[in-house]
């Protein structure tokens, strides 16, 4: 059974329709990454599966159970997790703080138990050097980090990673693949909004094109990659 | 100073800061009690206003419905139902309590401005209902009858402590109590913040989209802490109009004393700190002791320190006492624990 599923989801904001009959499922431990041009309707479709927004028509299952009149915050606490685009951390608490709020409200997690989890996520996002500074005075890769490791302290069965490299140097971004890599391997299921190509092929094990709200391919990444309509649309290569 | 040395030498202070202020009515004067009793049920109001507008966000400029509602709820636990008023303190609670979810239910619709203008006219309209009761004097109010202080349970083994008269030893009852509850709502203060619900309190209070996607509910969370502030503050109402033994609609609503001036405490001390109404306190106090000759001009003066405050210490008093010295009293930070 798939762990998370949409059942052609539409949404209009006015006469435009952002996400057009959008069906797809992602396997558990799978990693799904999204393109598409800028207004394609990728942020939007994350707000439907985190409950941002509510669909005007279809579904939204999560390990068989339909998620579509469910809140946001009861989202988060079965398992949809997620990072913003601009990062956005609780500036006056401290790093470790921020991932204690999320492994207490979103992951369930209490007491001494809480600490130690959210302390395990610092040790793997590389954070746990700046646990106790304040999450206001970071650096932009620190920042990205945090989005990412406050997401897994909600304890997710699907995390989602909204244009997580953007603006990271090379090497800042290299450094960020290792450990959404090392989160893949430890068995959670990804799906990543994404422009920085090579960033996310060199994680997911498919790509779906997103345009004008509809699902325009979905499946492995170089042969979506290689498709001429994807080629002429996405990347504005007249073929 | 290793922190769990300075976590020991504040416990330390504030156990003889409570001793020294409990001693008051054996050692010192009525005047003084009295003064006391006002600057501590001032502190009360102003920690559950700082934990609403400080901590929660809700800037309500309707708290005076609760201290009101709290008082009338003692007369009438005193006045129709022949209760010990200090029962009456936990009526007023109760009331004060159950007002605050119908406020809530229409203030929560409103944000910002919009809420403390909403909050504002829920008390206004209160008044104005409670003006129409009749068996508690309707606009122009109530007195507790004659002797029902002296006869407030505790009294008579205060009177032989102290060694003075009936009224000397309810002065000293209801100021020990306004001792008690600015403690207790001091310590439950700290605990609440230092708990989860107050560590996704803060997180609501820094970005309320990014508390929500981690699983925080602001709504619920910022509704707990509303209907308990109300109780806090109905409780205190109570006790304060206990000492003032008269009650009137206009004087139990009253938003400039009970409201203006929890604010004005609150900003000068320290918004948003939990030192921060305590600081506030005392300058109010000083400032109330050295300007109560001049009238009206200290009215101004303190229009004026606290438009200053906001301007030039944003954090208030303690804010910048704080920023400049690093000292960090009653810290709500959650240490990361260390590891090998």
């Amino acid at each position: 059974m798939s762990l998370l599923k949409l059942d052609n989801v539409s949404k209009s904001f006015g006469m435009l329709k952002v996400t057009d009959s959008v069906s797809f499922e992602v396997a558990k431990g799978e990693a799904l990454g999204i393109i598409g041009p800028n207004g394609a309707g990728k942020s939007t479709l994350f707000n439907l599966i985190t409950g941002n927004i509510a669909p005007d028509e279809g579904a939204v299952y999560l390990d068989g159970v339909d998620m579509t009149r469910k809140p946001a915050m009861s989202r988060v606490q079965a398992g949809v997790g997620r990072s913003f685009q601009i990062p956005q951390p609780f500036t006056h608490l401290s790093v470790f703080e921020n991932l204690l709020v999320a492994a207490n409200f979103g992951g369930g997690h209490h007491g001494h138990a809480a600490d130690d989890f959210c302390m395990d996520i610092l040790d793997q996002t590389g954070l746990a050097g700046v646990a106790d500074a304040t999450s206001g005075s970071l650096s932009l890769l620190q920042r990205k980090r945090l989005e990412l490791a406050r997401a897994m302290a909600t304890s997710p069965k699907v995390i989602l990673l909204d244009e997580i490299a953007g603006g990271l140097t090379e090497g800042e971004c290299v450094s960020l693949i290792q450990t959404i890599k090392s989160i893949h391997a430890s068995g959670t299921s990804i799906i990543w909004i994404e422009h920085v190509l090579h960033a996310l092929t060199s994680v997911v094990e498919r790509l779906m094109v997103l345009n004008f709200g509809k699902m325009l391919m979905i499946g492995d990444p170089a042969e979506v990659m290689d498709s001429p309509q994807v080629k002429e649309i996405y990347l504005g290569i007249e073929v | 100073m290793t922190p769990s040395m300075k976590s020991s030498a504040t416990k330390i202070v504030a156990l003889i800061a409570l001793i020294g202020l409990a001693l008051v009515p054996v050692i010192g004067s009525r005047a003084m009690v009295q003064d006391l009793f006002m600057v501590l049920t001032m502190l009360v109001l102003a920690l559950n206003w700082n934990m609403l507008a400080g901590f929660a966000g809700l800037v309500s400029v309707g708290q005076q419905a609760f201290v009101g509602i709290g008082a009338y709820g003692m007369f009438a636990a005193v006045i129709l139902w022949g209760l010990d008023p200090l029962i009456g303190i936990v009526v007023g609670g109760i009331v004060a309590m159950a007002l605050s979810i119908p406020v809530a239910f229409f203030a929560f619709r409103l944000n910002g401005a919009y809420f403390a203008i909403g909050t504002w006219v829920a008390s206004e309209t209160v008044r104005l209902l409670v003006a129409q009761w009749k068996a508690l004097g309707g606009g122009t109010g109530t007195s507790l009858p004659k002797g029902t202080t002296k006869d407030m349970f505790g009294v008579d083994v205060i009177k032989d402590l102290i060694d003075g008269s009936s009224s000397a030893a309810a002065d000293a009852l209801t100021y020990w109590l306004a001792l008690a509850l600015a403690a207790a709502t001091l310590l439950a203060g700290y605990m609440f913040l230092r708990s989860r619900m107050g560590l996704g309190l803060q997180a609501i209070r820094d970005n309320a989209e990014a508390a929500k996607s981690v699983g925080v509910d602001p709504t619920r969370l910022k509704a707990l802490v509303f209907v308990l502030c109300a109780f806090g503050t109905g409780i205190c109402g109570a006790l304060l109009f206990i000492q003032i033994t008269r009650v009137t609609p206009d004087a139990a609503f009253s938003v400039v004393d009970w409201t203006a001036f929890v604010i004005f405490i609150t900003v000068i001390g320290g918004i948003g700190t939990l030192p921060g109404p305590i600081v506030g306190v005392i300058v109010f106090y000083a400032l109330q002791r050295t300007l109560a000759d001049y009238g009206t001009v200290y009215l101004i003066v303190l229009g004026l320190i606290g438009i200053s405050v906001m301007l030039f210490a944003r954090k208030g008093l303690w804010g910048m006492f704080s920023a400049r010295t690093g000292i960090d009293l009653l810290s709500l930070r959650h240490p990361a624990p260390r590891r090998p």
